[in-house]
C-alpha cells in the first residue's frame, strides 16, 4: 500500500466515522460539533481530490458557516430536544429506513465502479478558450465567465433566501434588528478576541478575494471570511446587528446582484449576448463584477446566519 | 484503487447514512444536518467524477468543481432558510414537532384529513 492510498483510506474512514457521529448520536449539539470536525474532514478530501477552490469554500462555508448555524440553533432547540427525541420511530420503520439507505448506497457504489472510461472531460475547452477570460484560475473562468449564468444565479438565490428569513418575521418587529446574542462585557474573551482577530482577518479575507483571480479562492472565500469576521464584531458587541429597514443596507445587498446583471446586459449589446465580455476587455468586466459582489456575498452570509428580525425598530 | 474511486466509495456510504438519518430522525434540527451530510456526500461523488476528468494540463475538471462551489453556498443558504423557519415554528408554537396527528397541537385538521 502506498503512503498516499494510506492517507486517502484514513481520510475516507474518517469522513465516515464522523458523518455516522454525527448522524446517530444522541445529543444534537454532539451532533452538530460531530459535523463541524466532518467538515474540516471533508476539506482534507478536497485537497486530495486536487480541487483547492472547492476545499477552501467547504471549509469557509460547508464547515465553517453551516455548523455555526446550526449549532446556534441547536442551543436555542435545546429546551424541546428530549420531546422532539420522544417521536422516534419504532424498529421495523428503522430497518426499512437502513434498507433503504443500504439500496441507494449500493446503487450509488455500483454507478461509481462502472464510470466510463476514459472519462468525458470539459477541461480541453477551458484550457483553449482561458486565454480569452484573461484569468489564471480556471474555476474562476468557469464561474464568471464560461457559466458565468448560474453564479450570477446563485446571488440571486442567495438575496431570495435574505428576503425569506426576513418574513419570518413577527408583524411588531419587522424591520427591526435580527436577535444575535450579544456580550457586553468589555472585558471578555470574545471582545478581545474580536479586536485582535478581525484586523487580521479582514486582510486575509482581502487576500483571499484578490488572488481568486489567478490561485485558488475568490469571492465567496473571501466573502465567507469577512461574514465571519462581521459575525465576530457583533456577537462581542463590538457592533450592533443592522436594522433590516435600513435602506443603506438594502442598497449594498442588491449592488453586486444589479452589477452582475448590468455587466450582462451590457454584453447582449456590445457582444452580441448576455453576460458576454466584449473582447479585450473581460478581466474587466470580471473585477467589477466580483469588486460588486464581493459587499453584497459578505453581508448576505452574515445576515443569513443572524435570522429574521427580532428587536423593534429603535431597540 | 485510485483516489477518485476511493472518494466516490466513500461518498456512496455518506449519501447512505445520511438518508437514515433523515428518514429516521424525529429532530428536524437533525433533518437538516442529515440533509448536509447527504449533500457533502453528493459534491464528494461530483468532485471524484471532476477528478477522473484530468485532463489538458488540469488536475481536474474545472467546470464540475465550479458548479460545487455554487452548490456548496446553495446549500448553505438553503439550510439557513430551513433553521429560520424551524425556530420560527418553535416561536410560534414552542415546539419542534413535525407530527401532524396531535389534535392538541392542531386544532384546525379538518381540511388535511377528510375521512375523519
Amino acid at each position: 500500500m502506498t503512503p498516499s492510498l494510506a492517507l486517502n483510506l484514513a481520510l475516507a474512514l474518517l469522513l465516515l466515522g464522523m458523518a455516522g457521529w454525527a448522524v446517530l448520536v444522541r445529543s444534537t449539539q454532539a451532533a452538530v460539533i460531530g459535523f463541524m470536525v466532518y467538515g474540516l474532514l471533508l476539506t482534507l478530501a478536497w485537497a486530495r481530490l486536487d480541487g483547492l477552490d472547492v476545499a477552501l469554500t467547504e471549509a469557509a462555508i460547508g464547515g465553517g458557516l453551516t455548523g455555526f448555524l446550526l449549532l446556534g440553533a441547536a442551543v436555542r432547540l435545546r429546551s424541546v430536544e428530549h420531546r422532539a427525541m420522544l417521536q422516534a420511530p419504532g424498529l421495523a420503520t428503522r430497518i426499512l429506513a437502513a434498507l433503504a439507505a443500504g439500496s441507494i448506497t449500493l446503487l450509488l457504489a455500483f454507478a461509481v465502479l462502472t464510470l466510463p472510461s476514459p472519462a468525458p472531460s470539459l477541461a480541453p475547452a477551458v484550457a483553449e478558450n482561458i486565454a480569452m477570460t484573461q484569468v489564471g484560475n480556471p474555476i474562476t473562468a468557469v464561474l464568471l465567465a464560461f457559466r458565468a449564468l448560474d453564479t450570477l444565479l446563485e446571488a440571486l438565490v442567495l438575496v431570495l433566501a435574505m428576503i425569506g428569513i426576513w418574513s419570518l418575521a413577527d408583524d411588531r418587529v419587522w424591520g427591526g434588528r435580527p436577535g444575535f446574542a450579544i456580550a457586553h462585557d468589555a472585558s471578555g474573551i470574545l471582545h478581545y478576541a474580536a479586536r485582535i482577530l478581525v484586523p487580521i482577518g479582514v486582510v486575509i479575507g482581502g487576500y483571499i478575494f484578490w488572488i481568486g483571480a489567478d490561485d485558488p479562492g475568490g469571492k465567496f472565500q473571501g466573502a465567507t471570511l469577512l461574514a465571519a469576521m462581521w459575525l465576530l464584531l457583533v456577537l462581542a458587541g463590538l457592533r450592533d446587528a443592522p436594522r433590516v429597514s435600513s435602506q443603506t443596507l438594502r442598497l449594498w445587498v442588491v449592488l453586486g446582484p444589479l452589477v452582475f446583471i448590468g455587466v450582462g446586459g451590457l454584453g447582449s449589446w456590445v457582444a452580441g449576448s448576455f453576460l458576454g465580455y466584449p473582447q479585450g476587455y473581460a478581466k474587466l468586466m470580471i473585477v467589477a463584477v466580483e469588486l460588486a459582489l464581493l459587499p453584497s456575498l459578505t453581508l448576505i452570509l452574515g445576515l443569513l446566519i443572524m435570522g429574521a428580525p427580532k428587536r423593534e425598530i429603535g431597540r | 484503487m485510485n483516489t477518485a474511486m476511493l472518494f466516490g466509495l466513500c461518498a456512496s456510504m455518506l449519501i447512505g447514512l445520511g438518508l437514515y438519518g433523515l428518514l429516521t430522525h424525529p429532530h428536524p434540527l437533525r433533518k437538516i444536518l442529515a440533509l448536509n451530510v447527504i449533500g457533502s456526500g453528493i459534491f464528494l461523488l461530483f468532485g471524484a467524477v471532476a477528478l477522473r476528468g484530468a485532463a489538458a494540463g488540469m488536475n481536474a475538471d474545472p467546470v464540475p468543481q465550479a458548479l460545487l462551489i455554487t452548490g456548496i453556498v446553495v446549500a448553505f443558504s438553503a439550510s439557513a432558510l430551513a433553521v429560520a423557519l424551524l425556530l420560527r415554528l418553535f416561536e410560534v408554537t414552542g415546539d419542534v414537532s413535525l407530527a401532524n396527528d396531535d389534535p392538541a397541537t392542531h386544532k384546525d385538521t379538518s381540511k388535511d384529513r377528510p375521512h375523519d
